[in-house]
């Protein structure tokens, strides 16, 4: 195993190399304000962050991961365009696996750029696949703009896109909604009653609680409406599928998403800007034609990427996480903006693993 | 060096545990006063009685300090993570059963699985500016049964008693509790989704996988395992 002083030592190797492709270094608090972590993941934070708290600053995370700090500093005071780079411990509970660290060395490079957001994608990936050369890694790829795209152009109401959005990443509840809203999985037991009641609320229980009788009915209203939406339709459904299994090299990826395009039109701009990185891409020496796409690739583990997604991964060592993580996550810094927004891309290696790597292939 | 075995030291909890180890010939008993959290042993050689409070049996056997213990199962799972690689289930003794189970208000009309708590908790947030209140003790399980069924938008408030009055008192909206007989739930207005059971729990006799044994424990272990077989 490397040494804590080996880590280090390499973390900041990887982080001159990021200064010297431009970026400033910044060093975000270890204990980070817990509110924000729990606005944007919910619960699910709390099984994966330490939290502690004192009575003044309430709850604080120790900082699970960088990029949301990064984030949150720059759209408070940061000049445009910005690359930041960064290194430092990060920490997750690992209560099920006692093979994985719970505190580990990431190091990191965040690009804010207004022009050009394909050229900012096939800069972060290079630089990545530069610091990674010569590890037998194997890169995924993926874009969770197309996914999205495909969902708020769907010929169905807001309220369904809305709630296919909110679980996007969440394969198996967005599984559920779809086939509900194609109209093959009824309701719960009783659910047309009620929607039929004269007086649904009359039931002879008092009201307690804070979600007021006003809330209730509104909620009746949108299901009665609900009830009344046609079903999305098969030619969707079916596109839908299609494009969640495209699983091939990239040109040849674009080119049955182009296909699906025919059936989902509304996909067409994305698929723009995924041509448009092909070519950032070539541009900066990738092999594109050797590079792997699937456009599911990221949705169960990178909640607030919404654009290109990559992951770098140790050929026959499916027991070690990704070594390296990264993409797009525009929606992000709207989120944290105040009414501000800005395209931002970036990502973070494990230097840790990439030493294991080293050590084991020598 | 004997076994140690560890019971919960209050109540019907350990009434209830010293009778089902009685029937199975082997007496248990509090030694001296009430107030005096030593036990005896009788009937069986090897085995020697520790109470503790029910809620600590499964870190001790985690740890490795007891042998054996009898708690339950929703105590187990909740406080282990690992429970699977750390106990190992000898028996299930057939009382202290409770069902952990999500409970919404019953005036909640429009509500009756997972997927409408959800839905409820996406518009609750917007109407109202914060998660959903989810109130319990069993921080644990309840996430990870929430997580699993896709359900977002909700914040565990921690509730370590009278759970259920906490919707009335408007500090939380939903509750995950243990329950028997749902009597208690209904006295407070509240009904359990129909697909809000997240476990069914009793009491029940375990053996920690983490404990060192000597070859004379293990002889104690595999000749108290056959006495309770025979019962």
């Amino acid at each position: 195993m490397p040494s804590r002083s080996q880590i280090l030592t390499r973390a900041a190797m990887m982080r001159v190399r990021f200064e010297a492709a431009g970026a400033q270094i910044v060093d975000p608090p270890l204990l980070q304000p817990a509110e924000t972590l729990l606005d944007l993941y919910g619960e699910d934070i709390r099984a994966r962050a330490y939290v502690t708290s004192d009575a003044l600053r309430g709850e604080q995370m120790l900082r699970p991961d960088f990029t949301l700090p990064v984030v949150q500093m720059h759209m408070a005071n940061g000049a445009e365009p910005a690359r930041y780079t960064y290194s430092g411990e990060v920490f997750r509970r690992q209560e099920h696996d006692p093979e994985r660290s719970n505190e580990y060395v990431q190091v990191g490079y965040e690009v804010f750029d207004r022009d050009n957001p394909a050229g900012a994608d096939a800069e972060v990936f290079s630089l990545f696949a530069l610091q990674l050369s010569g590890l037998p890694l194997r890169a995924a790829t993926g874009d969770i703009g197309i996914l999205t795209a495909a969902v708020q152009g769907m010929k169905t109401t807001e309220r369904r896109k809305a709630a296919l959005m909110r679980h996007l990443w969440r394969p198996r509840r967005f599984r559920l909604l779809i086939e509900r809203f194609a109209g093959r999985k009824p309701g719960p037991e009783g659910r047309d009653a009620l929607l039929d009641a004269k007086g649904p609320l009359d039931i002879g229980v008092p009201m307690i609680g804070k979600r007021r009788a006003s809330e209730i009915e509104a909620r009746i209203d949108a299901l009665r409406e609900d009830r009344e939406t046609p079903p999305i339709t098969d030619t969707e459904l079916a596109g839908l599928e299609t494009l969640l299994n495209v699983r091939e090299t990239m040109p040849f990826a674009l080119e049955q998403l182009r296909d699906v395009a025919v059936d989902l039109p509304q996909i067409a701009p994305a698929l723009d800007r995924l041509e448009d990185r092909v070519a950032a891409l070539q541009t900066r020496g990738v092999d594109v034609e050797r590079l792997d796409f699937e456009a599911a690739y990221g949705r169960t583990s990178m909640e607030y990427y919404d654009g290109f997604v990559f992951g770098f991964y140790a050929e026959g060592r499916p027991d070690l996480p990704p070594i390296a993580t990264g993409g797009r996550y525009d929606a992000l810094t709207r989120l944290l903006g105040n009414g501000a927004e800005i395209p931002a891309v970036g990502g973070v290696l494990r230097p840790d693993l990439m030493l294991e790597i080293e050590e084991a292939t020598q | 060096m004997s076994l140690k075995l560890g019971v919960p030291s209050k109540g019907r909890l350990m009434e209830k545990t010293f009778s089902w180890f009685e029937k199975r010939g082997i007496t248990l008993s509090r030694s001296g006063s009430d107030r005096e959290y030593a036990g005896r042993v009788e009937g069986i050689e090897g085995v020697s009685l520790i109470l503790l409070s029910a809620g600590e049996i499964p870190r001790e056997l985690a740890a490795g300090r007891i042998h054996l213990g009898v708690t339950g199962i929703d105590l187990v799972q909740e406080k282990l993570p690992r429970w699977e690689q750390q106990v190992e289930e000898i028996s299930r003794l057939g009382f202290g059963r409770a069902d952990l189970v999500i409970a919404a208000p019953a005036c909640w009309v429009d509500v009756d699985t997972l997927d409408d708590l959800d839905a409820v908790a996406a518009a609750f947030r917007k109407t109202h500016g914060h998660r959903l209140r989810i109130a319990t003790k069993y921080h644990r399980l309840v996430r990870e049964f929430l997580t699993d069924a896709g359900v977002a938008d909700y914040a565990l408030v921690d509730s370590q008693g009278a759970t259920e009055g906490t919707v009335v008192n408007e500090t939380a909206e939903a509750i995950a509790d243990i329950t028997s007989t749902g009597e208690t739930l209904r006295a407070n207005h509240l009904k359990i989704l129909s697909d809000g059971l997240v476990l069914k729990s009793q009491a029940t006799l375990w053996r920690s996988r983490e404990a060192t044994y000597t070859p004379q424990q293990k002889a104690f272990l595999s000749e108290f395992l056959d006495r309770l077989k025979s019962g």
